[in-house]
């Protein structure tokens, strides 16, 4: 059973988002790592970045699969894991934590879905 | 509906991800697959392969109808001792790359792909025809398990009661196969495998498979041992430059292009399916080569292969190898731009990548 952290908010392409004053936090879910398999190398968006809610904004590259990575929010990146792009292995095994990917800033939050809908989605999917 | 390995069970209790190849559920990964590909390079790995068909063919004249079904000498293989081999199409195009072991006398056993399972064994029962062979599918009441990697001699040595080769387990040449017993198991041992590791397969009972599969688990794990699954087998073959059938095998394709020529037997004796069209058969007009890039975003099965601007061919199978840890690929190109030291590029998700041909195979185990 996949790790759903109760604080977290999720989309349905199984990114997690953590919000505070205005700049969310964004990462892939244990699910979404635990399924693509070991993580070999991700492109992130670049800060000063604008990106848009539900539009692809980097990649996330497996031993196997390419998935592209898309934009939970819209707003400007201000800050990206360099930490997790130069040894992406922390993403599968810190998804939550140090395996963040890049920070956001946003005027407004789209509907997301809380823990327990998206382990709604997760059991779909499993 | 998807047909479960006999081994189904131990894999699910060992946590394994599952998925549909060939109809079948097979275990992807364990844990990590890199983990298990690095297994399997330094210590050793396990896998279940039950998927594969199992074909046998026996009789008086067994040799004489595979060598009419397929393009090598096969009744010149020696009892005891393996071969690699084609079944191809009267077109001359591949139709499965399969190994062929001669248990006896006047028995073979056919290991086909899964995918590939219903087209060999139609195949075969057909070309049989006419000849004193008969052709049975042991597909289903038949498990394979193999142990790969530069420890597998010495968990196995450990393991077998016995086995029925003068010398034991260190006389057993690379493909060659002998039968065995291990923990009371009767199976036929072979040192074959698709790894670029020494390694070997194990065929049994589908019955018996778990607890064999226990018993090398259990022996194996002071060495290091892991169970691994089919995502690390594919990047283990691609840098072994082994072809995988669907990717750089196809019907379309004849064993030329992929540098297999060697396995076409136009000397041995009598016709053979596809001689006609293989005969005829010019300078390929594409063949495989291995691309090696820069970076860490490998090309993928599909990509187009550029030289300056124009496309000129595109990647079979590609991968961020995990033990040299730059991309590597397998790709067709037209012969003048198969030596290695070739500059090329490939268009990975609209960015052109710099990338070199490159000798295959791409990892050599040291012997």
């Amino acid at each position: 059973m996949s790790n759903i952290p109760e604080n977290l908010s999720y989309t349905k392409e199984h990114e997690w988002l953590s919000a505070a004053d205005g700049v969310a936090t964004v990462g892939i879910t244990s699910f979404a790592a635990e399924s693509l398999g070991d993580i070999v190398f991700v492109q992130l968006p670049e800060v000063g970045d604008n990106i848009t809610a539900g539009e692809p904004c980097g990649e996330i590259e497996s031993t196997k699969s390419v998935s592209e990575l898309y934009a939970p929010v819209t707003g400007e990146v201000v800050e990206i894991n360099e930490a997790a792009a130069d040894a992406p292995e922390v993403i599968n095994s810190d998804p939550y934590e140090q395996g963040w990917l890049f920070r956001v800033r946003t005027e407004s939050m789209p509907e997301l879905l809380d823990a327990q809908e998206y382990s709604k989605v997760v059991e779909e999917g499993e | 509906m998807t047909t479960q390995s006999p081994l189904h069970e131990v894999h699910t209790e060992l946590g394994a991800s599952f998925t549909d190849f060939a109809g079948w559920s097979m275990p992807v990964r364990y844990s990590s697959e890199l983990a298990e590909h690095r297994a399997v390079r330094e210590t050793a790995g396990q896998f279940d392969l039950s998927h594969m068909a199992e074909i046998e063919v026996t009789g008086p004249e067994a040799g004489r109808a595979l060598n009419y079904a397929m393009v090598g000498n096969i009744a010149g293989i020696k009892v005891g001792r393996a071969r690699y081999t084609m079944l191809c199409h009267e077109t001359g195009g591949v139709l499965d790359d399969l190994v062929v072991y001669r248990p006896g006398e006047e028995r073979f056993m056919v290991v086909a792909n899964a995918g590939n399972a219903a087209v060999a064994v139609t195949e075969l029962t057909d070309r049989a025809r006419g000849f004193d062979a008969v052709v049975t599918d042991r597909s289903a009441e038949t498990a394979l398990i193999a142990v790969q990697g530069p420890r597998a001699v010495g968990i196995l040595r450990g393991l077998l009661d016995s086995v029925e080769l003068e010398g034991g387990l260190d006389a057993l040449k690379y493909y060659a196969a002998t039968p065995a017993v291990l923990g009371g198991h009767e199976l036929l041992l072979a040192r074959t495998g698709y790894t670029g590791e020494d390694g070997f397969e194990l065929f049994c009972p589908a019955g018996e498979a778990p607890a064999v599969w226990r018993l090398v688990a259990e022996a194996g794990e002071p060495d290091g041992l892991l169970p691994a699954g089919l995502a690390c087998r594919d990047t283990l073959r691609l840098e072994a430059g082994m072809p995988l059938y669907g990717n750089e095998l196809t019907v379309r394709l004849t064993p030329f292009e992929a540098n297999l020529g060697r396995l076409v037997k136009f000397d041995k004796s009598g016709d053979f399916v596809g001689r006609t069209a293989l005969e005829k058969h010019g300078e390929p007009e594409q063949v495989l080569v291995g691309l090696r890039g820069t970076g860490r975003r490998a090309p993928r099965h599909g990509y187009r292969v550029l030289d300056g601007e124009q496309e000129v061919g595109e990647v079979t199978s590609g991968a961020l190898s995990p033990t040299l840890g730059h991309p590597v690929a397998m790709a067709y190109l037209p012969p003048r731009l198969s030596e290695p030291g070739t500059g090329l590029s490939v268009d990975i998700r609209g960015r052109l990548e710099p990338v070199e041909v490159v000798a295959l195979p791409f990892y050599k185990r040291a012997k």
